[in-house]
């Protein structure tokens, strides 16, 4: 970081040692990591000092942003619609999730045998190591699985800050009226936080900032069908993680830019790895920053990562909202009907996933198809089967692998991914 | 040519010399805390007659590719591939090692086509029998024999029912204390075992021929249970325990 911003994170109450030694360790992993890839596009060097600056000019700005009177809205997940955020003159920010950070403190208030996203939140605020959550003026939860459910009761007592939507199990009839009601009253609770009445314009306004947000990703997606992919897995994740946290108008421009970038290097034949080396799709549960160890390994091991089948990766650009409506009430309803589409395991039954892993592994021409799931993920754990039945007629190998954001299993899962591309490859010469 | 593969496992290394597909020496040493030290010391003990081209595997391969440039292939594509030239019929293998357990399943061509492994702990792999045996004051070798006279004598028998070492320790010392005898509680712990590989058999399928690789394919019981359970034989080598040393080895020579 350039700049030396002590008094500000001890302004917003960070624990500064413990805060210290996180940066330092999250900064030898950027250079292990990240840095050390080869042929990486130019592009990338917006991204790399965004996360040089994650916790620097990002929460500089939005500091400034709460001074000018604007409010922060934390989220955990892609249900929650950040238009109405962006439409109250709000500040969206997906919360820290992705490392094993004060696990110790979060098992005070959840059992061990919780999942790490869960504890990942918990232990973040409690030992103060997150500066957005401690900026947020609202944490909004939601109702995605039982872990989650009763962890935001604790984030509560310890924040009182927490809003939770209901998502309803089924996306039938009932369903999508009781999202909608949702929709709509949260759209009020943060009209009344923030004293910003939602108009059309307001709606509008932040619905084609957020689609051309979507745009952007979704293009960086297709880009990385080419082969060799003018991109690595491990960068392409980064840039889906910076989009929960980054200012949405300049990350849509950073991101094209990178876009096109990436289709000159299509063209001129660059890749990041050889051509006809083997593309892996992963498929599950999300990889909130700084969650890179899946990629690390797969990419690691001479295979490119070329999409995410999860809510940090295609689920939360798969699908537009529409932006065609004359009313706050009627854009409430795209809303809440662009939301449903989003086909997570907690849902049942949960049959668009299925389809929608199938497009993907033949447009991104994938070899393979690693499924993740967090331990205690129950959802995404159990849905593996269902997920290995597709894959399986498809005739494309399937592994299916359950971890956490601990170093402990390192050693396993770097030989099963290994011996997975071994089999990816000897069926590709056979 | 002469070629040679190493395995580094979590407990041994095997090393195995080979001539136009034959082995002529195999040896086997204690991983220990300096393996790298132990892999050059059996590399050079070959000389003046050294392999041309060595191919490692097992947990620790890439000590090898780091420190002597030696290509490396997963134990799994190795021990598949030693199998297979053992046993030609093979279309199954389950390998129990030090600290890992997978089954392996092969096309009528010898390549892996699936495999399924154990979940990151000791659980049901050579490390908790070696745990348990010491436990129960049984060396490894006769740990297997203690109990083998006793299956099928299981009907009103005990049950370990965790498959953490640290808790079936407890189990067992539980057992213990109660005074029931020590090869009723082997047999249990054997019993346990089998039905932690069966469930991971399960989730892939078994065709025949199946064979029973690493280390613990010499635990008699081990092998006489999953053959019962399984209701078909399954097939050890003389030195199930050098499969994927020799299949890596195989690999030395392409």
């Amino acid at each position: 970081m350039a700049k030396d911003y002590t008094q500000m994170w001890s302004g917003i109450g960070l624990n500064l040692k413990a805060h210290e030694g996180l940066l330092a360790v999250l900064g030898d992993a950027y250079k292990n990591i990240y840095l050390a890839q080869k042929n990486r596009p130019k592009g990338m060097d917006y991204f790399d000092f965004v996360i040089s600056e994650v916790h620097g000019l990002r929460i500089e700005e939005i500091v400034e942003a709460k001074n000018s009177g604007k409010k922060v809205i934390g989220t955990f997940c892609v249900y929650v619609p950040e238009e109405l955020v962006l439409a109250v003159n709000g500040v969206c920010i997906g919360l820290c999730a992705g490392a094993d950070v004060g696990a110790d403190e979060a098992e005070k208030y959840v059992p061990r045998n919780t999942c790490a996203l869960i504890k990942a939140f918990l232990g973040f605020k409690l030992a103060g190591l997150c500066p957005y959550v401690e900026l947020t003026d609202l944490i909004v939860g939601e109702t995605t699985c039982d872990g989650k459910k009763k962890a935001y009761e604790i984030f509560d007592e310890i924040t009182n800050k927490v809003y939770v939507m209901e998502l309803p199990n089924k996306k039938g009839d009932d369903g999508r009226r009781m999202w909608r009601n949702e929709i709509k009253r949260f759209a009020d609770k943060l009209q009344e936080l923030t004293g910003n009445k939602i108009t059309l314009e307001k709606l509008s306004e932040a619905s084609k900032i957020v689609n051309a947000k979507r745009k952007a990703l979704q293009r960086l997606s297709a880009l990385r069908a080419a082969d060799p992919s003018p991109i690595s897995g491990l960068d392409a994740l980064l840039i889906n993680q910076v989009s929960f946290y980054d200012d949405p108008i300049r990350f849509t421009a950073k991101t094209n830019e990178l876009c096109d970038e990436l289709e000159a290097r299509i063209k001129a034949g660059t890749g990041v790895t050889e051509k006809g080396s083997p593309r892996v799709l992963i498929s599950g549960s999300p990889m909130a920053i700084p969650n890179w160890k899946l990629h690390a390994i797969i990419e690691g091991s001479g295979a490119t990562v070329v999409g995410e089948e999860s809510c940090v990766g295609e689920r939360n650009f798969r699908t537009l909202m529409d932006e065609n409506f004359a009313s706050v009430e009627q854009g409430i309803d795209k809303l809440s009907e662009r939301t449903l589409t989003v086909d997570c395991a907690c849902f049942t039954p949960n049959t668009e996933r299925l389809d929608n892993i199938k497009e993907m592994v033949k447009r991104l021409d994938a070899d393979g198809v690693i499924h993740y799931a967090l331990q205690f993920c129950t959802p995404y754990m159990m849905e593996a089967f269902k997920v290995k039945k597709v894959v399986d007629a498809m005739e494309v190998p399937f592994l299916r692998i359950e971890t956490d954001y601990s170093m402990e299993d390192m050693g396993q899962l770097t030989t099963r991914v290994a011996a997975f591309l071994e089999m990816i490859q000897t069926r590709v010469n056979a | 040519m002469r070629v040679a593969g190493i395995d580094i496992g979590s407990r041994y290394i095997k090393f195995v010399l080979a001539e136009e597909g034959c082995i002529i020496a195999a040896e086997k040493r204690e991983t220990g805390h300096d393996p790298l030290n132990t892999c050059r010391d059996l590399i050079d003990r070959t000389a003046p007659a050294a392999p041309e081209r060595i191919v490692a595997t097992g947990y620790g391969r890439y000590l090898m590719e780091v420190h002597r440039d030696i290509p490396t292939i997963t134990e799994i594509k190795a021990v598949a591939r030693g199998a297979k030239a053992v046993f030609a019929a093979c279309r199954t293998v389950v390998d129990i090692g030090g600290q890992d357990t997978k089954v392996i399943s092969l096309d009528d061509k010898g390549m892996v086509t699936g495999f399924e492994m154990n979940d990151r702990c000791a659980a049901g792999t050579g490390k908790f029998l070696e745990i348990m045996a010491r436990s129960l004051g049984y060396s490894i070798d006769e740990f297997g024999t203690s109990c083998k006279s006793r299956i099928n004598k299981m009907s009103n028998a005990i049950k370990i029912n965790s498959m953490c070492t640290v808790f079936a320790e407890s189990e067992v010392v539980g057992l213990i204390a109660k005074g029931i005898a020590r090869n009723e509680i082997a047999t249990a712990i054997h019993d346990s075992i089998t039905g932690r590989v069966m469930s991971l058999i399960r989730r892939i399928g078994a065709d025949d021929d199946i064979i029973f690789a690493g280390g613990c394919a010499r635990n008699v019981c081990l092998a006489a249970m999953l053959s019962d359970r399984l209701q078909r034989p399954v097939h050890i080598s003389e030195t199930p325990e050098m499969l994927a040393a020799y299949g890596a080895a195989l690999y030395a020579a392409v």
